[in-house]
């Protein structure tokens, strides 16, 4: 009988493998793709910083998912917003995300991107996450245990798998929503301009 | 019929550098104490890299850099043949020898200079200057080698040279091949002398700045790149390959050792990886020439 971590890795496969879906074969093989290779943008916002590196080295090992970190925005599928997060992080967030690429999900952890947590009466924390950007999946807990996350990233994959997670189309349908939230708290000028302003006028080249 | 034979070939690249890149993500994986991903969890990344929607603009030459890279890989492949004694599996290598091959290695970090340049992305543009200057260092021991090499088969011919080998040059003239085989650890991108795309420091370097398909490009070139500089390495001086079977085993054991070698050892600085490749790789190739034209 296979015990411990064989059992554990098969239990997981299998469980991804388990979804029937009603697709066409041709949008059923890109899901496959898409969620047996997903790279992860983690954004440390708060304390669920910590619990990602145990999650993707060698204790909890995501990449036999096919999990693995991504080195640039440009590069990743998922962002990870790890907690908490400021206003003045959000406006970081909001470019990181502007500036992946179709199709992108986002994973939100912890119980301070669902309702505030324990900061739910902080004068410079958001409260509800998905009032700003729209999120697929939760990890609830403070902190989710790389365990959750990992749970939290299946689940993720079952949803990319049956090609349910479709949060980047609603973010492009309902931007005007998403901007005036963002605006409230942000100002008028929610988004750095994407010239590379630091680098051709002053202080740059 | 030489087009098929073109097309297998770039077949066999394909598939067998993946397969590779899927090895070294498991070895490594050992390394560290992990279970590892799946064997062609590369090849599932790249595809879907293609699938994914492009959503930068920097200009046409940006996009032409990952271009000018593929071609660079799969031309060099069609000039590097499989196989000793033998016409199968040879490609273009009757029409050009190993002064083309040698050409043809640079054009992948020119192509890569051109494209991230435009970008504007400060750490691919610090990614490539690591790169050129690193590739200076990387040529000298190498190509000091395959002089050596070159004028004791007395052709330029790759199959020639693999065929002029009753003992491989590897064990026939061990100092060559060592000094040419820390060049090969730096062209096949590993520890120490992973400068160019080192992680957390310059994070993907030349990479940095593309996504999707571009993304995808990459890494197919890179793992088609992989095996054609296998093949040429097994060719130049583990004695060849008479078949399929021997030419993966000489290809598989190089690899494996190189990559062992990369988990072992953290980074080199880029003046450091630039210093000991000049001094210390270049000064046994040197002594491997000497010895070899004295022999």
């Amino acid at each position: 009988m296979e015990e411990g971590f064989l059992l554990e890795q098969k239990t997981l496969e299998g469980d991804l493998n388990s979804e029937t879906s009603h697709q066409s074969s041709v949008d059923f093989l890109m899901n496959w793709f898409r969620k047996r290779s997903i790279f992860v943008l983690a954004y440390g916002t708060g304390c669920g910083a910590i619990e990602m590196p145990p999650t993707f080295t060698s204790r909890y090992d995501a990449e036999r998912l096919g999990i693995r970190g991504a080195a640039t925005p440009r590069q990743a599928d998922v962002i990870i917003v790890s907690g908490y997060c400021s206003y003045k992080t959000l406006r970081r967030i909001i470019r990181t995300y502007e500036q992946m690429s179709n199709p992108k999900y986002v994973l939100a952890l912890g119980s301070c991107t669902v309702n505030g947590g324990m900061y739910w009466d902080s004068y410079n924390t958001i409260k509800k996450l998905e009032d700003y950007l729209p999120v697929d999946m939760y990890v609830n807990g403070c902190m989710p245990r790389p365990e959750s996350i990992l749970e939290g990233f299946i689940e993720l994959q079952k949803e990319i798998g049956a090609g349910k997670a479709s949060s980047w189309q609603k973010y492009e349908e309902n931007h005007e929503f998403y901007r005036k939230n963002q605006e409230a708290v942000l100002g008028e000028k929610v988004e750095p301009s994407y010239e590379a302003d630091w680098y051709l006028y002053e202080g740059g080249l | 019929m030489i087009l098929l034979e073109l097309l297998l070939m770039l077949l066999v690249a394909y598939g067998v550098g993946f397969l590779y890149y899927g090895l070294y993500r498991n070895i490594t994986a050992r390394f560290q104490r992990r279970f590892g991903p799946p064997l062609w969890q590369s090849f599932f990344d790249s595809i879907k890299f293609f699938l994914k929607e492009e959503s930068t603009s920097h200009g046409w030459m940006f996009y032409l850099g990952p271009i000018i890279m593929m071609s660079g890989a799969i031309t060099t492949l069609f000039f590097i043949p499989f196989f000793k004694e033998t016409t199968n599996f040879s490609g273009l290598s009757s029409y050009g020898n190993l002064f083309v091959v040698l050409y043809l290695l640079v054009l992948g970090p020119l192509g890569n200079a051109l494209g991230v340049g435009t970008g504007g992305n400060p750490f691919g543009a610090m990614g490539v200057t690591r790169g050129l200057s690193r590739l200076f260092a990387l040529e000298l021991p190498f190509y000091i080698a395959v002089i050596a090499i070159m004028s004791l088969s007395g052709s330029a011919d790759i199959s020639e040279i693999a065929a002029h080998q009753s003992t491989m040059y590897a064990l026939a003239y061990p100092l060559l091949f060592i000094g040419a085989l820390f060049s090969f650890i730096g062209m096949m991108g590993q520890s120490p002398f992973d400068v160019v795309g080192a992680p957390v420091e310059v994070y993907s370097g030349p990479a940095s700045e593309f996504s999707g398909k571009f993304l995808a490009l990459l890494m197919s070139q890179s793992a088609i790149y992989t095996f054609a500089k296998l093949v040429l390495m097994v060719n130049l001086f583990l004695g060849g390959a008479q078949g399929f079977l021997e030419l993966l085993l000489k290809t598989f054991v190089l690899f494996l050792f190189v990559i062992s070698f990369g988990s072992l050892y953290g980074r080199f600085k880029t003046p450091q990886s630039i210093d000991f490749l000049l001094k210390v790789p270049t000064t046994i190739a040197v002594i491997g020439l000497i010895l070899a034209t004295w022999s």
